[in-house]
């Protein structure tokens, strides 16, 4: 795979399709792989990668590059391609100015959830069927692949790829993705056991912004949290309440526009399951108002944005049963 | 900094008796920006007024704020003294401690602290507001009346009789409603036919009325003075244009055995049909659910014998769009179903009616041509049994009402002393919880029903129909006596409560009017503005908004229309200044706002700005246009980077509030 994306980028500089690449490029080390932009074909044909630790959502970096004149080729994988449509609808990308390929995909993993795997100081790693072959600096060992991917990965919702001009390897589908078991089981839990679970992941957050900065969905040209004006802006949370309406701010922005590609819990440093918020948030619209996925279809509204007569009026007080 | 001035009303006794309003406004006092703060005992009199309008010229006040009754009942009054004495309007701000504090509350001590915590808010707010300039819309000058019974039929004829057009849409095929069917009014005994039909021809005759029978309105979007609406007018395969309305294809249909809902399935009709003789327009429809041409394909009697070619079998639904400027609701009532009244044996026996059917049998046109008969074998009854208050005043409301239907008893009397009249050799009990005549010349219509003509009036309710061998075994309880009655009646006749029509609920929702919980339409005020909705525009006629007899319906139906034309007089209405408007350097150009607005205010442009490395770009920015927003908000709260803000609303405004409370 990797070579037919090499070469698609080559063939698209050099025909002129494309003015830039918008691809993957290696760290120091094999699981540290960070977006890449290419002009140059050569530079492109020594460094651009596709391997497993491609896990990097490409599509928020359109929205600068597609302001760029000429055209931006860039590879999505399927959770990315959701996004791109994503930004597309709310005119955050300019769809004419963006060749997309998509790739397939059959997961991502990093060097934290090789680490949680059991694997410590990988070199490189391939996949062989169901099986994770890591070669690290204390030889090679093996994993079960399904345990060393990421768990956005290990319930992959889709992996259609939408909305691509060109795409490498074959279209993929929608799953009955185990998404949601989490979230039911958060549900599951009295007020007081939910309140503690929160306060307990919460409390990592040292108010990196990574979440924000990494999120497709949150771009806006200015952030209420750095804007004196909004009156919730803070740099840093002074205490547990901040720490908490932090991430729950950010939860209710991004509702209806989030496409749930988990970019906010894989860079969190402090492993906060910030995905899983935005989950409950999905959820509920879902519950309420039908299925809804955002990003799947470029002409659907949100439920949030909707309105019919028979939607039902939920009370936030009384209506729902708590266990 | 504002110079702010704090009046605390008393409203008589009405806050001052729970609120300290002395520590209120002494507390107020100690507020920064606040020069002046006092109170008074009615600050909506002349007197209050005046003294607010000199603080103002006085202290050379920046910000006024009225701790007094809800907004809804004296915000323009206060706004009106202030911009008198040289203040923006929009520089007062009112806390409400009437009906959100001392009505509300019955200590003291608790009360006093939520003023002071209201009117703590009401200061923040006010050092937040800037002055507001209020702009104009033009107002369409056609009015819109939905629902085409009595109440319709009569606002649209005042309207038109003013000199506005005005369409009156009608959901079934011809105009009239539920007077109609009725036979007699009381408390004259009148020929209701004598009198309605006269003003529905009216109606299809006054050239600045227009009826869209068989119509329902399907949309409705914008504003008091310009909303636009969508009418589907439904097909009815025949053309109204060239219908005379001879009646000869309703006579050689063979489809006979469709039940005719005008006599509520007492007879039959046949697929194609005029509802009655004085239908208005006078044209035929073909019942989709029943003609075979329609369903098979084959048939087409009709069209064969039509000499005026009017049949058209490809006839679609058409959708209509008009701009009004008002729109009334007179939707209407209909009696509710008696599915859940087994113990009346309605199901069970034809000859326990409603009062409605009871009409049809007594009406020249009904099914019978006026002579009274049981439908279960055409005899004539001898002992007739009428039982008040079906569904209406009943508990719990699982299976009725719980309000008085408030026409039931008069009709009731009426169809008494009618059977009476016209059959002496008839034995007829009334059974009623209490009877309810306070209106012109009602008691004594029922007094005569008693006296004159002899109907047995029982205080008690009946508990069980039983039919037996061809009668009716009906079993009561008479309260007065004492004892339990025994009564082998010939008919039984229910006088069931009446409910909103069921289209009422659904078009609230689309014109944004609230409703109580009986799907009764709100009132703007229960006493003062009784035929005017909450929303600006939309009026109020008829049994919509509460059960009424007719004459009080045609009394209603003509302060809407008098209402409607105060309105459609004017060639501008003033805007509400505070609505959105968007903060460019912050918003995103995602559309959220765009696609939630529902009067279409906002649209979106490419503007130039200036990037931080002096470049200029060009972005996608939402604009709002001032004199079609109306403030709602919507795009506010949609708006996902908070470019979106209300004038006068602004969410710092509400968050100061806010914290000014929590403080």
């Amino acid at each position: 795979m990797q070579e037919m994306i090499r070469n698609k980028a080559l063939e698209l500089l050099k025909t002129g399709k494309a003015d830039r690449v918008l691809a993957w490029r290696r760290g120091a080390f094999c699981y540290d792989v960070t977006p890449a932009l290419f002009t140059d074909p050569e530079q492109l044909q020594k460094e651009l990668v596709f391997d497993l630790f491609c896990a990097p959502n490409l599509s928020k970096s359109l929205i600068a590059e597609s302001k760029k004149p000429g055209k931006t080729a860039v590879f999505l994988k399927s959770c990315d391609s959701y996004s791109l449509a994503q930004l597309c609808k709310e005119h955050r990308v300019d769809r004419e100015k963006v060749y997309a390929v998509g790739v397939e995909c059959h997961g991502t993993c990093d060097g934290e959830s090789l680490r949680a795997a059991g694997i410590t100081a990988p070199l490189r790693a391939r996949a062989e069927g169901e099986t994770l072959v890591v070669d690290t600096l204390y030889g090679e060992k093996t994993v079960s692949k399904q345990d060393a991917l990421l768990e956005r990965c290990r319930c992959c919702k889709s992996s259609r790829l939408v909305d691509c001009d060109e795409i490498l390897g074959r279209q993929g589908e929608e799953h009955d993705s185990t998404r949601f078991d989490e979230v039911r089981r958060l549900q599951a839990m009295t007020a007081r056991e939910r309140y503690d679970f929160w306060q307990t992941e919460l409390s990592r957050c040292i108010r990196c912004n990574a979440c924000r900065n990494v999120c497709p969905a949150c771009s806006c040209e200015k952030c209420v949290f750095d804007n004196p004006a909004s009156g919730v802006e803070n740099k840093g949370a002074a205490n547990s309440f901040e720490e908490q309406l932090f991430h729950i701010i950010r939860a209710f922005h991004v509702a209806g526009r989030c496409t749930d590609c988990g970019e906010c819990s894989r860079v969190c440093p402090q492993h906060i399951p910030l995905h899983l918020l935005n989950r409950k948030l999905i959820l509920d619209a879902n519950d309420l108002y039908g299925d809804y996925q955002a990003g799947a279809d470029p002409d659907s509204r949100p439920p949030m944005m909707a309105f019919s007569p028979d939607d039902p009026e939920p009370d936030v007080i009384y209506g729902r049963t708590q266990p | 900094m504002q110079r702010i001035g704090v009046f605390v009303c008393w409203c008589g006794s009405n806050i001052a008796a729970t609120v300290d309003v002395q520590a209120v406004s002494d507390a107020l006092a100690q507020e920064p920006g606040v020069v002046l703060s006092t109170n008074y005992q009615y600050m909506c009199s002349q007197a209050g007024q005046e003294m607010i309008q000199s603080a103002i010229r006085e202290h050379g006040l920046t910000g006024v704020v009225i701790c007094s009754c809800s907004p809804r009942m004296h915000e323009a009054t206060f706004r009106k003294a202030c911009q008198k004495a040289g203040l923006n309007p929009y520089m007062v701000e009112i806390a409400n401690i009437r009906e959100q504090c001392s009505w509300i509350h019955k200590e003291k001590a608790t009360a006093t602290e939520k003023a002071i915590a209201l009117g703590k808010a009401a200061v923040a707010k006010v050092h937040l507001n800037a002055p507001l300039t209020a702009g104009q819309s033009p107002v369409t000058k056609r009015a819109l009346v939905i629902g085409g019974g009595i109440a319709g039929i009569q606002t649209a004829l005042d309207i038109a009789d003013a000199g506005f057009a005005v369409d009156i849409v009608e959901i079934q095929p011809t105009i009239g409603g539920n007077m109609a069917q009725i036979d007699k009014t009381f408390p004259t005994l009148d020929c209701d036919a004598c009198i309605l039909t006269p003003k529905m021809v009216d109606a299809a005759q006054n050239d600045k009325n227009h009826i869209l029978s068989y119509s329902q309105v399907e949309q409705v979007q914008g504003f008091v003075g310009n909303f636009t609406v969508t009418i589907r007018k439904k097909a009815r395969y025949v053309d109204e244009t060239r219908c005379t309305g001879c009646g000869l294809c309703t006579e050689k249909c063979p489809q006979k055995k469709v039940p005719n809902e005008f006599n509520l399935g007492m007879d039959n009709r046949r697929a194609i049909y005029i509802p009655f003789a004085q239908a208005v327009p006078k044209v035929a429809v073909i019942d989709p659910n029943y003609c075979t041409m329609l369903n098979t394909g084959k048939c087409g009697v009709c069209s064969k014998i039509c000499t005026a070619g009017a049949i058209n079998y490809h006839q679609k639904d058409e959708l209509i769009t008009r701009q009004y400027g008002a729109i009334v609701a007179a939707t209407g009532f209909n009696p509710i179903s008696m599915e859940k009244f087994d113990e009346y044996a309605y199901s069970q026996s034809p000859d326990v009616v409603t009062s409605l059917e009871f009409e049809r049998l007594m009406n020249a046109a009904g099914p019978t041509g006026g002579v009274l008969l049981r439908p279960s074998d055409g005899q004539h009854p001898h002992t007739l049994v009428f039982v008040q208050c079906v569904g209406s005043r009943c508990d719990g409301g699982e299976k009725g009402k719980p309000y008085c239907s408030k026409i039931c008893c008069m009709y009731t009397a009426k169809h008494a002393m009618l059977t009476r009249e016209k059959y002496p050799d008839t034995e007829v009990y009334v059974f009623y919880i209490d009877v309810r005549t306070p209106g012109k010349n009602f008691d004594e219509f029922y007094r005569r029903a008693v006296e004159e003509y002899g109907v047995h009036y029982v205080k008690g309710m009946v508990g069980k129909v039983v039919p037996e061998n061809g009668k009716l075994h009906v079993q009561a309880s008479d309260l007065l006596g004492g004892r339990q009655l025994h009564i082998d009646a010939d008919m039984v006749v229910l006088a069931a409560a009446i409910e909103p029509d069921k289209s009422a609920r659904p078009l609230a929702t689309m014109l944004t009017a609230s409703m109580d919980t009986n799907d009764f339409f709100t009132e703007a005020h229960p006493k003062l503005r009784p035929v005017e909705s909450p929303t600006a525009g939309v009026f109020l006629s008829g049994v919509c908004q509460g059960p009424k007899d007719i004459p009080e319906t045609v009394a209603q139906a003509g302060a809407a229309a008098a209402k409607v034309i105060g309105l459609l007089t004017k060639d501008h209405l003033t805007c509400n200044p505070c609505v959105a408007h968007s903060d460019e350097a912050m918003c995103n150009g995602c559309s959220a706002c765009e696609k939630v607005c529902p009067y279409g205010a906002i649209t979106y442009e490419s503007k130039p700005f200036r990037a931080p490395d002096r470049s200029t770009v060009l972005r996608r920015v939402a604009q709002v246009n001032p004199a079609v927003c109306q403030g709602c908000g919507a795009c506010t709260v949609a708006c996902p980077s908070g470019a979106m803000d209300l004038l006068g609303f602004s969410n710092q405004q509400i968050l100061a509030e806010v914290d000014a409370i929590c403080k």
